[in-house]
C-alpha cells in the first residue's frame, strides 16, 4: 500500500470502486469498511447485524469474493472493486436471483436478504447446477432470524434450474 | 461493535513488518482478520498498532518442495480448500479448511493467522499437529522453524516471540498407503469443535500399521497428540477392535475442562467418539490408496 495523504484528524483518502462507481472518501484506519459503506457513503443496503463475522449479514464481495464488511479494515478497500446487493441489479432490472427471492416471497422481515443474495449469487456463479443440499450448505454461514430458509432455498435452487430449463426448452 | 482507534501501518517488506513489531511493543500483526477485529470489537484485545501483512511478498502461494507442501503464512482457508496441489497432496487440510466458520470467514482468513492465533478448538492448529507440520518463524535478527507440537502452549499462547511473524508452514505430503481423517463434533455447520480429532496412519503392504499420528482439539489449553494411543497401533492391523483399544486410551489422558458448551466427562467420552472416528477413516483411506497404487502397479 502506498502512503496516502493524512488530514489533522489522522483520516486516510480511501478511494475504491462501489458497484461500478469510483467513490472516495475520508476515514479513519479503524472504522470498518461496514461502517464506510453504511454511514459514510450511505450504502443503507450493507446491514450491520452481529458485528463479529457470524451472521452474514453484511456480507460484501471484494473483487468478486464474498467478506465480511464488519471484519475489514475500510482502508483494505483502498484500490479494490466492492459490491453490495445493489450491484447485482443490472440494466434490465432485477438480477433473476432477486426475481426468484420475490417470486418465492423468500424475504420476511428483509434483514438478512442482501447477504443472502450475495453469497447466493457466489455460489451460483461457481455452481451453476447445484443440489438442494450444496445450496443449503452454501447459505450456511447466513442467519435468518425470521427463520424463513425454505422459501429462500426455493428461490435459489429455481434460480439454477431456470436457465437450464429455457436451454432444454430450445 | 466499533473499534478503538489505533495506529495502522501497512509495511510492503517482511523486514519492515518486523521493525514495526520492535516499535510497537503491544502492537498486533493483521492478516485476515477474522479473529483478531471480533476480539478488539469486543474489548478483549486492544493493540496500540495494527501492522497489516497483507501487502507483503513472499507469503502467498503453495509449492510442492521435496516430500512437503509448503504453504505461505498469507494463504486463505478459501485457497486451502480449493488448491489443487492441497487437494491431492495433503486432502486432509482442504477437509479442514472446507469446515471453517463460513464462507466469508474462509475467503479472509489466513494459515499463519490460525497458527499464530492458536484457538485450542480451532481446526488448522489440530490438522498441523497431528500432520507433523514445521513452522517458518522470522525474527528481528534470526529465521528459525519448529515443529507444531512444540509451537503451540497453551490457550491463545504459542513459542512466537512479540518481534517474530510465522512466514510460512511445511507440512509432509501424504504418500500411498497414508490416509488421514478427521471428525469433528459441532452444535452447527461451521462452529469451533467442542472436540475434534485428527488421525494420520500408514499402512505396509501386509496392511500393518507403520506410523500412525492421532491430535485432539478442544479438550486442553492447545491441540495434544495422544502418543500412548499411537503406540497402540504401530505393527498392528488396524481392525475395529484396534482402533476401539486406541480410543479408549485416550480418554485416560486427557484432562479437560468444563464450560458453557460442555462438561469435562462428556468432554472426555466424546474425544474417544472422535478419535475412533478419526482412526477409522484415516485407516480406510489409506488401505484405499494401497488398494489404488496395486491396481495402478
Amino acid at each position: 500500500m502506498t502512503v496516502r495523504a493524512e488530514d489533522t484528524g489522522g483520516r486516510r483518502r480511501l478511494e475504491f470502486v462501489l458497484n461500478g462507481r469510483p467513490v472516495e472518501v475520508w476515514v479513519a484506519p479503524h472504522e470498518t469498511l461496514l461502517a464506510v459503506l453504511h454511514d459514510a457513503l450511505g450504502a443503507t443496503e450493507v446491514k450491520y447485524g452481529c458485528g463479529e463475522g457470524v451472521c452474514g449479514t453484511c456480507t460484501t464481495l471484494l473483487d468478486g469474493a464474498p467478506i465480511n464488511a464488519c471484519l475489514l479494515l475500510g482502508l483494505q478497500a483502498h484500490g479494490r472493486a466492492v459490491t453490495t446487493v445493489r450491484g447485482l441489479r443490472g440494466a434490465e432490472g432485477r438480477h433473476p436471483l432477486q426475481q426468484a427471492f420475490v417470486d418465492h416471497e423468500a424475504a420476511q422481515c428483509g434483514f438478512c436478504t442482501p447477504g443472502m443474495l450475495l453469497v447466493a449469487y457466489v455460489f451460483l456463479r461457481d455452481h451453476p447446477a447445484p443440489t438442494r443440499r450444496q445450496i443449503r450448505a452454501a447459505l450456511a454461514g447466513n442467519l435468518c432470524r425470521c427463520t424463513g430458509y425454505t422459501r429462500i432455498v426455493d428461490a435459489v435452487e429455481a434460480c439454477a434450474a431456470a436457465p437450464r430449463a429455457s436451454r432444454e426448452a430450445t | 461493535m466499533y473499534l478503538y482507534p489505533f495506529t495502522y501501518c501497512a509495511p510492503t517488506t517482511v523486514d519492515e513488518a518486523l521493525a514495526l513489531l520492535q516499535a510497537h511493543p503491544d502492537g498486533k500483526i493483521l492478516a485476515g482478520g477474522q479473529s483478531l477485529i471480533p476480539l478488539m470489537g469486543l474489548g478483549l484485545a486492544r493493540p496500540s498498532a495494527l501492522i497489516d501483512v497483507n501487502n507483503l511478498p513472499g507469503l502467498e502461494g503453495v509449492v510442492e518442495d521435496g516430500g512437503s507442501l509448503r504453504i505461505g503464512a498469507l494463504v486463505r482457508h478459501r485457497t486451502l480448500e480449493t488448491d489443487p496441489a492441497v487437494r491431492r497432496r495433503c486432502p486432509i487440510l482442504a477437509e479442514a479448511a472446507s469446515v471453517i466458520g463460513n464462507i466469508r470467514v474462509r475467503h479472509r482468513g489466513t494459515i499463519g493467522g490460525s497458527l499464530a492465533h492458536a484457538d485450542p478448538a480451532a481446526e488448522l492448529p489440530l490438522v498441523a499437529t497431528a500432520m507433523g507440520a514445521t513452522l517458518e518463524i522470522r525474527g528481528p535478527r534470526v529465521s528459525r522453524e519448529i515443529g507444531a507440537e512444540k509451537f503451540f502452549l497453551g490457550y491463545l499462547q504459542t513459542d512466537l516471540a512479540p518481534v517474530e511473524m510465522v512466514t510460512g508452514i511445511r507440512v509432509p505430503v501424504v504418500n500411498a498407503g497414508t490416509g488421514c481423517g478427521l471428525a469433528q463434533l459441532v452444535r452447527r455447520a461451521g462452529d469451533f469443535a467442542i472436540v475434534s480429532a485428527c488421525a494420520l496412519v500408514s499402512l505396509d503392504d501386509a496392511g500393518r500399521c507403520t506410523h500412525a499420528a492421532l491430535a485432539l482439539g478442544g479438550v486442553g489449553s492447545h491441540p495434544v497428540r495422544i502418543h500412548g494411543a499411537e503406540a497402540l497401533l504401530v505393527g498392528r492391523a488396524l481392525t475395529d477392535r484396534c482402533i476401539e483399544d486406541a480410543a479408549r486410551v485416550v480418554s485416560g489422558e486427557l484432562d479437560p475442562e468444563s464450560d458453557v458448551h460442555a462438561s469435562a466427562a462428556y468432554r472426555r467420552a466424546m474425544a474417544r467418539v472422535m478419535a475412533r472416528r478419526a482412526l477409522a477413516a484415516a485407516a480406510a483411506r489409506a488401505a484405499a490408496s494401497t488398494a489404488h497404487e496395486e491396481e495402478r502397479g
